[in-house]
């Protein structure tokens, strides 16, 4: 069957892959060469060798201030948004009424895009600093914990869902013996539920990490970057060195490069983890 | 015990209560602020709109002056086509080609066909800003800055989850069902269509929702390639936004009641689907 299925490369495989040639492969390959050259379009290119990595790390600080912005605000929301999301999906994996309806409200958010998620926050939040004589660009804090909550707001109910489904995976049986030997409530989680929930565990805390660590268009909405770039993240950091001013689109170029093989880091690191743990099991 | 279980649980519903108009708070203010006129709602953004003139002021009620006025300056009539159009085709072609060419991979076991899988993986873990530039560049080049043109590059970037979720799923099909139809005379195109493509539903279904949720809520990649000339939701929203000071509170609000209604009907619409298609993506991808 393989050996008849081969003539018709062109009908089944052909579509998709001249689409994926033109959107990411060619763009992909030319981005990588692109790094390493000085242009304004995509023809008038000379070549510079590293140069445009060393400017991307040397020629200004918004680099490396958007790179540690961005791994701080990963941090924490990751850690806030599991420890929410898992605190939700023990509540609402318990025998009672409504739970449906809650989930359905606390998923609710995640549909909504990022830019429009970024202007409903932008709202709320300079609704509470308005008190305070102050909006959202007065400060960096602010920037930094309203994209917090934001990010909390839209994710949280969407983990959830994902832990709900791995608790409702462990079998009763088993938090039954735990309470007939006497568990705790608190020791049945620690001993039964959490070690049972740990590839759910893996999923969010990835999938956290990845939405939250390539995060631009509710930073783009939310902030813009205000306070003078001091609440820009890499994705924005690096949109803004391609189309803020011409003649920097070889060291935005460059900045791209390094933040996919940061995220490539991360994302080989899950599948390596994911790996082992499919061993074990 | 019984009865420390249900005050346990009834302490337990009312938290969640609350927790749960803590989520549609910051909706309902942006849709209470839609009816009040533009100068009203910065200053004091959780007020009620009020009908009459009060000790605060003059009446903040304006009815649907700001949905008239947004609907215009948004232009948000034909954005919403255009988001309605690309998302529907994009997902279509995302769904139809994506399925033959995971199809096609699985079952052809070249050496060509597992180097494209891992192309198609790959790309998955590519961020967009690796590729923005050199592609808006490229869809210009080939004249497909066009809602029609924008199709081929949204598949193409829909092409790694979908093909890595449809060749999981093509794998586990056991293949005497395909060989049958092979003895009976079918073709690959006839067995693809006629049987293959059918026991797909429930992945198609997945692949579906989670490529629609993403590209009607796309704001960069649309806004590189047909920005100027073809704005989608989120880029009307973003243009409504315009400079700080000049823009109009009001419209906006509006605009982004109207951008999340249709989101909110099809949610309630298809909300089982949608959780269940969610959490198989994530497991899977």
């Amino acid at each position: 069957m393989s050996k008849t299925l081969r003539k018709y490369f062109a009908f089944f495989a052909l579509p998709t892959f001249i689409a994926f040639a033109i959107s990411f492969l060619i763009p992909f390959v030319m981005g990588v060469y692109l790094s390493f050259t000085e242009f304004t379009t995509v023809t008038n290119t000379q070549w510079v060798g590293l140069a445009n990595y060393v400017k991307a790390f040397t020629g200004s600080r918004d680099f490396l201030n958007a790179l540690w912005f961005t791994v701080k605000f990963t941090v924490v929301s990751v850690i806030t948004i599991n420890l929410l999301s898992f605190a939700l999906a023990m509540l609402l994996t318990r025998a009672m009424k409504g739970t449906n309806l809650f989930r359905t409200v606390f998923f609710m958010p995640n549909l909504i895009g990022g830019i429009v998620l970024g202007y409903i926050w932008q709202i709320i939040i300079n609704g509470f600093l308005l008190r305070f004589g102050v909006d959202i660009t007065f400060s960096a804090k602010y920037g930094f914990w309203g994209l917090v909550v934001l990010m909390n707001w839209q994710l949280v109910g969407y983990m959830m869902v994902i832990y709900i489904a791995g608790i409702q995976n462990i079998s009763g049986e088993l938090t039954e013996a735990a309470a007939i030997d006497g568990a705790s409530g608190w020791q049945s989680l620690i001993h039964v539920t959490i070690p049972n929930v740990m590839p759910s565990i893996t999923i969010c805390t990835f999938l956290t990490l990845t939405n939250s660590f390539k995060l631009f268009d509710q930073n783009f909405a939310l902030t813009g970057g205000a306070p003078a770039k001091e609440t820009q993240m890499l994705a924005l950091d690096i949109y803004n060195t391609f189309y803020g001013r011409v003649g920097f689109e070889g060291v935005g170029q460059a900045k791209a490069t390094v933040f996919f093989i940061v995220v490539g880091v991360i994302a080989f690191t899950q599948l390596m983890l994911t790996r082992r743990k499919e061993v074990e099991n | 015990m019984a009865v420390k279980r249900r005050f346990a649980n009834a302490a337990i519903f009312i938290l969640l209560l609350i927790l749960a108009l803590l989520v549609l708070a910051p909706i309902l203010v942006v849709l209470m602020n839609s009816f009040k006129g533009q100068f009203f709602i910065s200053d004091a953004p959780f007020k009620l709109p009020t009908l009459t003139e009060t000790a605060d002021g003059p009446a903040t009620f304006v009815g649907f002056k700001n949905y008239l006025s947004g609907i215009e300056k948004a232009g948000f009539l034909s954005a919403f086509g255009y988001s309605l159009f690309i998302t529907v085709f994009s997902v279509g072609a995302i769904i139809l080609f994506t399925a033959m060419t995971a199809w096609y991979i699985i079952r052809s076991k070249g050496k060509f066909s597992g180097a494209l899988y891992y192309l198609f993986v790959f790309s998955m873990i590519v961020p967009f800003q690796m590729v923005m530039f050199p592609m808006s560049k490229v869809a210009n080049m080939l004249h497909l800055d066009n809602p029609v043109g924008i199709i081929v590059i949204y598949l193409g970037f829909g092409a790694g989850l979908s093909v890595f979720m449809f060749s999981g799923f093509v794998k586990s099909i056991p293949l005497e069902i395909e060989e049958a139809a092979m003895i009976d005379g079918c073709n690959p195109i006839q067995t693809f269509f006629l049987v293959v493509f059918p026991i797909l539903r429930p992945t198609a279904i997945t692949v579906a929702i989670l490529n629609a949720m993403w590209i009607w809520n796309d704001y960069l990649l649309p806004y590189l390639v047909i920005g100027n000339k073809y704005r989608t939701i989120p880029i009307a929203v973003q243009y409504l936004q315009g400079g700080y000071g000049s823009r109009d509170m009001g419209a906006l609000m509006a605009v982004l009641v109207l951008s999340i209604i249709p989101i909110i009907i099809f949610y309630l619409i298809c909300q089982k689907y949608i959780i269940k298609g969610v959490v198989a993506g994530a497991v899977k991808g």
